[in-house]
């Protein structure tokens, strides 16, 4: 079996074209650092609030909910803040790695048709972006936190594995996602509308405790709600989650990221064709 | 198929059979709903042409190979199909060497950023590792002749200049394969030269080279070998001169 290089090529090559893309990527990692600091650097240059932004933003949002909840709803949940910005921080990667990867694949078509990279290095530096930006916004969540006494335990450090899984179910969903918009140009703007939908069937920014019990069963199928289970455990009551949590998330991580890889590099051949 | 190891021993670019087939719709077709709605009536057309038809070359290590014909007979395409910028639809590709293309040169440049930050993420672009464009920075920098506008933002450039960059960038470490398309067109003809000389020694250090070219006298005055497209089908192949000159008494 031939490996990947930089120096054969077979277009008739028997390996199949998923392995091809992981060997592909390895050789151009440079350009996923590349992708990476260009987004960011383009994002924070334009304002001098550029950073502080990526952290204000989710917090402001936290601020407003708090108050909706509790002054209106009477609705008591002990460190509401925290539970809102810890599921906040899970939904902005999530919606933003997936349509970011969407969106690069679109905009890069030109490129696409002119000069040969992988194709998935799009997604994958949209989820680089994204992990960037989380990377920062966790300092927000931590102070808020500590400012409100609550205890930091060791157990944040399984944040880690959340992340990855997190990472992966994003890039396999960014690559379905990604073949469709080849195919169908709107596919953008129905993936918006699909995500405001999904945001508010995932118990980010109200509390769990008002759905009622029958209405249950829609968190269980909604892949997002135990990332952001998983995620909020640590910090909101210094536990690690149980299986009934980390199964079904690394299920569909590992389901989803091997869909979206073999559907994308199955396809990838048409794309300089069809963009 | 007859491809053995042994030809690939001395075959640095190998072409069997390939045929390339473009679809275009009737119709743009964009959204979901309109799509839904042609497939439901059946009504999906597409235009179908081939780009390319059946096209087998067998291209030696250290050769120079010209490729003539007019305006969107393939040669692009053929380019393409060796630069795996497009799979063929039909047929095999095989390319035995590190392949530099040539064939839009900065394509990939992005006009907001400044000629140093180009290099690097042309570079990346390439393939090439980051180490080793830090190591030929200066080199590029002082072949493209950018000197101070190199931290000037690219669409500051004129055309020339952006030509001269990509050239330097893609030509940084010597390639195994070089693929030109018509390339030294932008430049003046003094950058030109330049190109050409840089082809010549990277060729006498046993590089392959294949050029597309409207050039007749550049074709066969230095490819060995050439090949005559025609409505993306191969109308003569051969010793340059030869090829060139059936290629002009049809013109």
């Amino acid at each position: 079996m031939k490996k990947f290089s930089m120096t054969y090529y077979d277009s008739s090559s028997p390996v199949h074209p998923f392995v091809e893309e992981l060997q592909a990527l390895k050789v151009y990692r440079g350009l996923v650092v590349q992708f990476v600091t260009r987004a960011i650097k383009t994002r924070y240059k334009r304002s001098i609030l550029g950073v502080v932004w990526t952290m204000l933003n989710p917090l402001l949002t936290m601020v407003v909910l708090t108050v909706v909840f509790s002054q209106l709803f009477r609705i008591q949940i002990e460190n509401f803040p925290v539970y809102v910005l810890s599921g906040q921080l899970i939904w902005i990667f999530f919606s933003t790695t997936t349509s970011a990867a969407m969106g690069e694949m679109l905009w890069s078509g030109e490129l696409i048709k002119r000069i040969y990279v992988p194709k998935s290095i799009f997604a994958v530096a949209a989820i680089g972006t994204g992990l960037v930006n989380f990377l920062l916004s966790l300092l927000p969540l931590i102070l808020i936190a500590l400012v409100l006494g609550v205890q930091l335990s060791p157990v944040v450090l399984s944040w880690i594995l959340v992340i990855f899984l997190l990472s992966i179910f994003s890039l396999g969903l960014g690559l379905l996602l990604s073949t469709a918009t080849v195919y169908f140009a709107d596919m953008l703007p129905v993936y918006n509308v699909l995500l405001t939908i999904w945001l508010y069937v995932t118990p980010i920014i109200y509390p769990l405790e008002i759905v009622p019990q029958q209405w249950h069963w829609l968190f269980r199928i909604n892949p997002v709600y135990y990332f952001v289970e998983a995620f909020r455990a640590p910090i909101l009551t210094g536990t690690i989650p149980g299986w009934d949590i980390w199964l079904p998330a690394t299920t569909f991580a590992l389901i989803t990221f091997l869909i979206g890889g073999f559907v994308f590099t199955s396809k990838s051949s048409e794309y300089a064709y069809r963009l | 198929m007859n491809h053995t190891a042994s030809q690939e021993k001395t075959s640095a670019i190998f072409v069997d059979s390939v045929s390339v087939q473009y679809r275009v719709p009737h119709e743009q077709l964009s959204g979901i709903k309109e799509y839904a709605i042609r497939w439901l009536q059946n009504r999906l057309q597409y235009k179908k042409f081939w780009a390319l038809k059946d096209v087998s070359l067998d291209i030696r290590q250290g050769e120079l190979f010209g490729i003539i014909g007019r305006n969107g007979a393939g040669k692009s395409t053929l380019l393409k199909v060796m630069a795996r910028v497009i799979k063929p639809t039909l047929g095999r590709v095989v390319m035995i060497g590190r392949t530099a293309p040539l064939l839009e040169l900065g394509a990939g440049f992005h006009p907001e950023l400044t000629g140093r930050e180009n290099i690097f993420l042309n570079g990346a672009l390439l393939g090439l590792p980051q180490k080793a464009i830090n190591n030929s920075f200066d080199e590029i920098a002082a072949f493209s002749e950018i000197d101070e506008f190199i931290d000037a933002p690219l669409r500051t450039y004129s055309a020339g200049m952006v030509a001269r960059l990509g050239f330097a960038v893609a030509t940084s470490a010597r390639p195994d394969i070089m693929l030109v398309d018509e390339v030294l067109s932008v430049g003046d003809a003094q950058f030109q030269e330049k190109c050409l000389a840089r082809m010549i020694s990277f060729r006498e250090q046993g590089t392959t080279i294949v050029l597309v070219s409207h050039s007749m006298d550049r074709v066969s005055n230095f490819c060995h070998r050439a090949i005559w497209l025609e409505g993306g089908e191969v109308a003569a192949q051969g010793e340059a001169p030869e090829v060139v000159q059936q290629y002009i008494q049809t013109a």
